[in-house]
Order: structure tokens, then C-alpha cells, then sequence
């Protein structure tokens, strides 16, 4: 939201009730389940204990999270640095009007309609030496590649499928954040003599701060809670070097039965995204009206 | 030195192009062969072209039904999330009012719920309801995530428009539904285009609450393809078939907002 001062008026509430119940409805008592959980220890239906913050503490100590939560970190900060600067040259690049922005658009914003195991499924074949139009091209390049073996290409390649799957989302929200610049910038800053750099550094990025702030933000929640990608691509292997934050849950919410530390973690797992996306936000505000305040001087 | 820049744009542009259209190249290439071909050897055009994959699932209801029920609940879901949206960014972005920023906040923090852990719980609510594989329970279930979506994008572009357009329009004696459709709404038509796609697409491709809350009747088609997984191994062919498919709609979708995005709001205009 911006900085700028609005009116007062309490009656705004109505306008957002709607919205309220609508999000409550699914939110409140899925939250209040897990909360119920993530305290007791569940040994069946009729049989509960209450443990209090037992099931944080050992999870909290589990070595395997750590890994796990480092891995996600890399991962996530990773596709944050590609895909943003990728996404606004994206939005840069993609023409303005015409036939080719009609088919650039369509084109770009493909990769977001397929369903996450269908494109795990397809980067699966898609990097296999024998079979697959990318591994096979590496391997004629001469480059020993296979992400069912090395770690690090497993990694790459978990990544690349992400940077080709969502950097069309931060690109689809610049464009649609620079189109919406009135012509009478340019022109302001064109008798203004100004280079393409600067109309970019003070015109074009802080008109699309607004919607890079939500692209941003998307992203990293969403790079935290990857599941089905790596799930069916590399199955969070070879060893764990791609066993992420979700996936690691899933194996003791799942797998192992555990209701009570799953809930947990997913509260603590909950809290971290929370907190990141509250700096970041907080951050991206402070600097958006700190722009604005240095215009005015 | 202009025509430079425009060069080097196009040619990051050809590139990325490529780059977003190899792995469906792929995928395209995969769905006209059999699953014998694409397991046997490399080829860049299929050798023996079959259209066997497509007439499967076009032909067997079981598959064709699940796009069906997925446009279904897509659609009631995106209708939805828009129209609860639109008046609640307004407020947003209009005015300040008790624990606004929190609200707002809020909204975005229920599309960071890990999905694990929360699907019993899911299926339990619904259940209790009575809505269990229907349409609507997926719809509604979808409006999570959707909503907060819907409400940040359009409070975004809705900030962008001058204040002193509302106040004009009040005074020259419109009334508020009628300045909100009549003047507000086309000036932030690339906003509404980008949040409509956005909702349609986020709806479109989730797997774990659909999957959890339908069985047979609302089954949407992200969980019919789960099937070409089986014991017998995967049905490659199929499942690259179904995926070429589910593009389809979404590509129709993003044609018609299209010049809603491109165009953009005519803020210069007014």
C-alpha cells in the first residue's frame, strides 16, 4: 500500500467483509486443527495427551531440518537473484503492441499453465542423456551431465526448471507495470535529455515497484513451499542435495505418521515464511517511500 | 545508438523465447509418439506419428471429464475471487480505516500455509459441510490463496490511478456503483486482465487440495494424470498428451486479456 495519506473512514470495512469471509471460511479452522495438534500427542483417534511445546522442541533441535531449512535458503534466495533481474529485462524487452506482443504474451506466459507434475515430468525426460532434447545437447557439447548422479547438476537443473517456469510471472507483472507508465514521462524525460539507463533507474523500475514488490513477494513464498517439481524430478536426490523444506515435511506428515511434530513444523515452517516476507515488505516500503520523499527535495 | 538497444532487446527476446519453448517443444514432440519411441531412442520429429494419445483422452470420458470439472470450479473460482477483490482493493487503496495494513497483510499471509499438514484438516472441514467432491468445495477452497492474490495486484494498479478521479466523478453526481463500473474499472482493466489470469492459472494447475477434496465427481484433470503413474511403470506418451492439453485453455485465456494487459490503463488519457 502506499504511503500517501488517505481519508478515514471507518465504513471501508464493508467493502473488505466479503473478502473476510470468504478467506476465513478456508483459513481459520484449518489453522486452528493444526494448532490443536501441533500440542498433543496423537496416539489414536480417541486417545490424545497434551504436550505443550514438546513437539517444537524436538524439532527445532532436528538436525535434519537444519540441512534441509540451509538448503531451502540457498535455494530460495538463488531463484530470488535470477529470476528478478531476468523477469524486469523480460518485461523490458517484450514488444508493446502489435501481433508480437499478442504472441509474445501467450508465448511467455505457457510455462505457468502446465500443472507442476506434468512439468517435472517433462524436465525429467527433458535432461535424460538418452532420450531428452537438453541432455543429450549438454552431452554432445561434451559435458558430463546427468541429474540423477552429481548433486550439483541435480541442483542446477531443479533450478533452471524453475527459472523457466516462473521467471513469465515477474515478466508478466513488470509488463503489465510498464504499460501502464503514461506517455508523458518519456516525454518529460526525453526533453530532459535523460539516457535509457536513467529513464530506467527513475522512471520505469519505481512505477513498477508496485508490482514487482507482489512478484517478489510470490516468488519467495512460493520457491519456499516447492514440492511437486523436485518430488517428481529428482525425488529430493541423489542423497538429500535436493530434498527441500516441503518435501522433508511431507515425509513426516506422510510417511511417518507423526501428526504432532508435523503440525509443528509446519507452524514453525509457517513463522519463517511469515517473518521473511515481513522484512522483505517492510524493506521494499521503506525503500519505495524514501524514493518518493527524494523526488520531492 | 537507439537502433543498438532495440537490436540487443530483440535479441534477448528471440532468446528467451526459445528458451520458454524448448521444454514444450518437447513435450509436443513426446505426445505424437509411443511410449516405445520416446523410451527407445533420441529423435527430434517423431518417426512413426501417432495421434493415439489424443484420441485416448479426447475419446475416454473418464480423462475428458476431468477438464470439464477442473474449467468448472476454475471458472466459478475465479469469478469469485474477482468480485470480492475488486471492492476490497478499492478500500485498500481509498482509505484508511482500523487495522487496514494488518488486514491487508493478513490476506497475503494465507498463501504461505505449507499444504501438507493442512489437507486433513481440509478434508475434515469439508466433509463437516457436507461440500466433499463437489465443484464448489474446490472453488471455495481455492479462494485461499486466490483472493489475497487478486486483492494485492489490483490494489497495486488501483494506486496508481490520481484520487482526484473519484472526487470528479462524485461530484459531477455519479453514484459510487456506478462511478466504480462506468469509470473506475476501465481505467484498470490491466490490472483486472493480469489478476484474472493470475487467479485462472493458480486455480488451474494446484494439485493437493483438489485432489483431496474430490473423488469421482468434481475430479479436476491435474489429478486424472497422476493415473499414467502406475506400477506398470509411467505412460509417458499419455501424460505429455494430457499436458499439451491443459495448456490450451489457460493460452485462450491470456489471448483475450491480452489487450487489456498491452494497452494498459489510458492514465494519460483522462
Amino acid at each position: 500500500m502506499s504511503a500517501t495519506i488517505k481519508p478515514v473512514n471507518q465504513k471501508a470495512w464493508f467493502l473488505i467483509l466479503p473478502v473476510l469471509i470468504c478467506v476465513a471460511f478456508s483459513a481459520i479452522m484449518p489453522l486452528m486443527t493444526v494448532i490443536n495438534y501441533s500440542v498433543q500427542d496423537i496416539i489414536s483417534p480417541t486417545q490424545k495427551v497434551f504436550v505443550g511445546t514438546e513437539w517444537f522442541a524436538s524439532v527445532m533441535r532436528d538436525e535434519e531440518l537444519h540441512g534441509a531449512l540451509l538448503r531451502q535458503l540457498l535455494f530460495s534466495l538463488s531463484v530470488l537473484v535470477v529470476e528478478l533481474p531476468l523477469g524486469i529485462l523480460l518485461a523490458l524487452a517484450m514488444p508493446a503492441e502489435g501481433w508480437k506482443s499478442s504472441a509474445t504474451l501467450v508465448i511467455v506466459s505457457l510455462s505457468l499453465l502446465i500443472p507442476w507434475n506434468v512439468v517435472g515430468t517433462i524436465w525429467q525426460i527433458f535432461g535424460r542423456a538418452d532420450i531428452g532434447l537438453m541432455g543429450y545437447g549438454l552431452h554432445a557439447l561434451g559435458i558430463d551431465y546427468s541429474y540423477t548422479g552429481n548433486p550439483l547438476h541435480a541442483w542446477l537443473t531443479v533450478l533452471l526448471m524453475d527459472v523457466w517456469h516462473w521467471t513469465p510471472l515477474i515478466g508478466l507483472l513488470g509488463y503489465a507495470g510498464l504499460r501502464s507508465i503514461p506517455d508523458a514521462y518519456y516525454q518529460a524525460a526525453s526533453i530532459d535529455g535523460a539516457s535509457k539507463a536513467a529513464v530506467f533507474w527513475y522512471v520505469q523500475l519505481p512505477k513498477m515497484r508496485g508490482v514487482l514488490m507482489i512478484g517478489v513477494l510470490l516468488r519467495l513464498m512460493d520457491s519456499f513451499m516447492i514440492y511437486t517439481e523436485p518430488f517428481v524430478l529428482t525425488g529430493g536426490g541423489p542423497g538429500n542435495s535436493t530434498t527441500f523444506l516441503s518435501q522433508f515435511l511431507t515425509q513426516k506428515a506422510v510417511g511417518q505418521f507423526d501428526l504432532g511434530p508435523a503440525a509443528a513444523f509446519s507452524l514453525i515452517y509457517f513463522l519463517i515464511i511469515l517473518l521473511m516476507c515481513f522484512i522483505l515488505y517492510n524493506w521494499m516500503q521503506r525503500v519505495g517511500t524514501q524514493e518518493k520523499e527524494g523526488a520531492h527535495e | 545508438m537507439n537502433k543498438g538497444k532495440f537490436q540487443k532487446r530483440s535479441i534477448f527476446m528471440v532468446a528467451y523465447i526459445v528458451f520458454a519453448l524448448l521444454p514444450i517443444y518437447w513435450m509436443i514432440n513426446m505426445s505424437f509418439k509411443t511410449n516405445t519411441e520416446i523410451l527407445a531412442s533420441f529423435s527430434l520429429l517423431p518417426t512413426h506419428f501417432t495421434w493415439a494419445n489424443y484420441k485416448l483422452i479426447l475419446t475416454d470420458s473418464s480423462w475428458y471429464m476431468g477438464y470439464v470439472n477442473s474449467l468448472i470450479y476454475v471458472g466459478i473460482n475465479t469469478v469469485i475471487s474477482l468480485t470480492v477483490a475488486l471492492p476490497a482493493a478499492y478500500a485498500f487503496s481509498r482509505y484508511s480505516f482500523l487495522g487496514d495494513k494488518h488486514v491487508f497483510f493478513w490476506l497475503l499471509t494465507n498463501r504461505m500455509t505449507p499444504p501438507a499438514v493442512f489437507l486433513l484438516p481440509f478434508f475434515q472441514l469439508y466433509t463437516t459441510v457436507g461440500l466433499m467432491d463437489t465443484h464448489i468445495a474446490v472453488a471455495l477452497a481455492h479462494l485461499l490463496f486466490n483472493v489475497p492474490l487478486a486483492v494485492w495486484i489490483l490494489e497495486g494498479f488501483m494506486s496508481g490511478i490520481p484520487r482526484e478521479i473519484d472526487e470528479t466523478a462524485y461530484i459531477d453526481g455519479y453514484s459510487f456503483p456506478k462511478f466504480f463500473v462506468r469509470i473506475f474499472l476501465p481505467l484498470i482493466k490491466a490490472g483486472v486482465g493480469v489478476a484474472a489470469f493470475f487467479c485462472f492459472m493458480f486455480s488451474w494447475v494446484e494439485l493437493l487440495l483438489a485432489r483431496t477434496l474430490t473423488s469421482v465427481d468434481a475430479k479436476p484433470i491435474v489429478s486424472t494424470m497422476t493415473r499414467t503413474v502406475s506400477a506398470s511403470g509411467m505412460d509417458w506418451a499419455t501424460l505429455a498428451a494430457a499436458g499439451v492439453l491443459t495448456i490450451v485453455p489457460g493460452a485462450i485465456v491470456i489471448w483475450f486479456v491480452r489487450n487489456y494487459i498491452a494497452k494498459g490503463f489510458a492514465m494519460g488519457r483522462v
